[in-house]
């Protein structure tokens, strides 16, 4: 990105002016990058374009928001923020939240050392990766009648808990209590039901994953400790969302806002902006559809949670999984937000961001409210993730929200040509990273190269005060889809 | 020199894929757009034409139409668990009917790569150039 069109308000941010360059015209609020140099340099020119439409919808507030890790995306960035008032007109996006609605991370504790696991890591990668259904075609063992879909769909986590896919315990430790509230499954069409029909607890493909890790670094020991978390501990991260029947909600909902948009009076700089107005029958089912779709990506990471107890309970019998913490990172959510002074409600859409309530936010459990909220970054297959804590609230940066992931920097082409799975493997097995996968190209087109380096990426989101980092987290077995 | 038509090709797009069909007609274009769609998941020439799918779309223009015929695809593929190989395509205005070949997914002879989530309007286009072809494309999520 052309860093002349910007105006750098601190070392880590980086605003793009209503009307200062013909692509920011009609711009209602600025455009706020935060990022470093080298991070906001590295960004495609789109992800310019893309902040200052955002900034363009009807009823945004304070400022269109870009994260460290943004790139382009579809209509909005993905990286990016942006919050709606309802009452001045404000509008809700399908395309602002994605297709993979609810997209999330993960975390659970093992209580074990990796010491405890270097003698059983291949029978545990092996056996992960026989009990998770992952990649194309895969199919889960559970099948739902429709009114049990309607209760997952009204239920998420808790519905999956009720089933006896976990525990009580776990609620606490999932945004939203595990329970999306507003769901309206009946919202939702038969075709994103049919589906779903096959596909609980399956991990998909793409950049999703299930990974064993280890705490290999600790930057905070205060926070790290109310975490629960010490280096050399062994813990479990899953990244995946609501499989086929948020990508179906995401490409139903988008059409018809393109399509009626006209109708709704808002003018689209571009179709993939498409939204409605929060006070519209399309918005109101929209949001009806979508916290459904984040009740099925809740319920399909706590199947998945199960199955990892499981494998963990036949392998190494000293185990408990709880949880640490379980984080979306495609959603729009109604909040309060304190703006210019006034506190109003809003609904923020984060699209590639995740939230990140600071201390003392009253929807965290109590055993976290004095360190914040705990959130999981997912780096590439090979790389790293990191575990970071949101901040106080006087402090709070883009409605509390920071960074996703890596974001990758090469195309899925340019990594096949480069890479072959099989080399992958082998080299990450020889550096003592076990890769189980369906799919050798799959590998390739996920090659650790083919991302953006994810610690840059949190060192910015630390430095421009959106979350702390607490621990880095390095990967031991990874089962990807 | 210009490549033989039709053809389908990809096109870079930051994280995800674009995919391009190019034909002599728009159902042309249409047809080979859906294989540039079934490539990004697995080769589609390893894709036995054994089980045949009718599916038909309209919308309210052309370049919707192309969003909606592979996401047609898309959702018919993750229901079925299925890959397509071959397409046929006919197009009257904005409405489409169409028969998708193809077979069941075989993890070890198809060697899926990815899922396709759905079609995108990013870089959606539906256009005839000057010399005649048609050209549709846009970009997926995967």
């Amino acid at each position: 990105m052309d860093t002349s069109k910007l105006v750098r308000r601190s070392e880590n941010e980086w605003v793009i002016e209503p009307d200062s360059d013909p692509r920011a015209q009609g711009m209602r609020v600025p455009g706020v990058i935060f990022a470093t140099e080298t991070l906001v340099r590295e960004m495609d020119e789109k992800v310019y374009e893309q902040v200052a439409n955002v900034a363009k919808l009807p009823g945004i507030v304070a400022a269109s928001y870009a994260m460290p890790d943004a790139h382009w995306g579809y209509g909005f960035p993905i990286g990016g923020v942006a919050a709606f008032d309802p009452e001045a007109g404000g509008v809700v996006s399908a395309g602002g939240v994605g297709f993979d609605i609810s997209c999330g991370v993960r975390c659970l504790h093992t209580q074990l050392k990796s010491a405890d696991i270097e003698s059983c890591k291949t029978l545990l990668a092996d056996a992960l990766y026989a009990r998770i259904p992952a990649g194309v075609g895969s199919t889960g063992a559970i099948r739902l009648s429709p009114s049990e879909m309607d209760s997952m769909l009204a239920g998420g986590a808790r519905w999956a808990v009720d089933r006896g896919w976990g525990s009580a315990e776990d609620l606490e430790r999932i945004e939203e209590r595990g329970c999306m509230a507003g769901a309206r499954p009946e919202a939702v069409s038969e075709h994103a039901k049919k589906r779903q029909r096959d596909e609980m607890g399956t991990l998909g493909s793409g950049n999703h994953y299930l990974e064993v890790q280890r705490v290999a670094e600790v930057f905070d020991e205060r926070i790290a400790r109310a975490f629960g978390l010490a280096v050399d501990d062994v813990v479990v991260s899953i990244h995946c969302g609501s499989r086929g029947l948020g990508h179906q909600i995401g490409t139903e909902f988008l059409r018809s806002m393109a399509v009626e948009a006209k109708a709704h009076g808002i003018a689209l700089p571009d179709r993939e902006l498409a939204c409605a107005p929060l006070a519209s029958a399309t918005g109101q089912n929209y949001l009806g559809a979508m916290r459904a779709a984040i009740n099925c990506a809740l319920a399909n990471r706590q199947i998945l949670t199960h199955l990892t107890r499981q494998v963990f309970a036949d392998i190494l019998p000293a185990a408990r999984l709880p949880l640490l913490y379980d984080v979306s990172h495609n959603t729009c959510k109604v909040e309060e937000h304190v703006v210019d002074g006034r506190k109003r409600t809003l609904y923020v859409h984060r699209k590639g961001a995740t939230r990140a309530f600071g201390p003392g936010h009253p929807d965290l459990p109590a055993a976290l409210r004095e360190v914040g909220q705990p959130v999981l970054i997912g780096g590439s297959m090979g790389t790293c993730s990191y575990v970071l804590a949101g901040v106080a609230s006087p402090a709070e940066r883009a409605f509390a929200s920071a960074c996703h992931g890596a974001g990758r920097s090469m195309s899925r082409h340019e990594a096949t040509r480069r890479w072959h799975g099989r080399q992958i493997v082998d080299e990450l097995a020889h550096r003592g990273v076990l890769i189980r996968s369906p799919s050798m190209r799959g590998v390739a087109e996920e090659a650790p190269g083919a991302y953006k380096d994810v610690t840059a990426v949190v060192d910015a989101a630390d430095a421009a005060g959106l979350a702390r980092k607490v621990a880095r987290l390095d990967p031991i077995i990874c089962i990807k889809g | 020199m210009a490549r033989p038509v039709p053809y389908w090709e990809h096109f870079e797009h930051g994280a995800d894929i674009g995919v391009r069909g190019v034909g002599r007609t728009l159902a042309q274009a249409f047809e080979q757009a859906a294989l540039a769609l079934a490539a990004v998941i697995a080769d589609p020439a390893t894709v036995a034409a054994t089980t045949a799918v009718d599916v038909a779309c309209e919308a309210p223009d052309v370049e919707l139409l192309l969003a909606d015929w592979l996401n047609a695809l898309v959702y018919e593929m993750q229901v079925r668990k299925m890959l397509f190989g071959r397409f046929e395509v006919s197009i009257e205005g904005t409405r489409l009917a169409a028969r998708a070949w193809g077979e069941a997914v075989d993890v070890a002879r198809h060697r899926p790569a990815v899922e396709v989530k759905g079609a995108t309007y990013t870089r959606l286009a539906v256009r005839q150039l000057d010399d005649g072809r048609w050209v549709a494309q846009c970009v997926v999520d995967v």
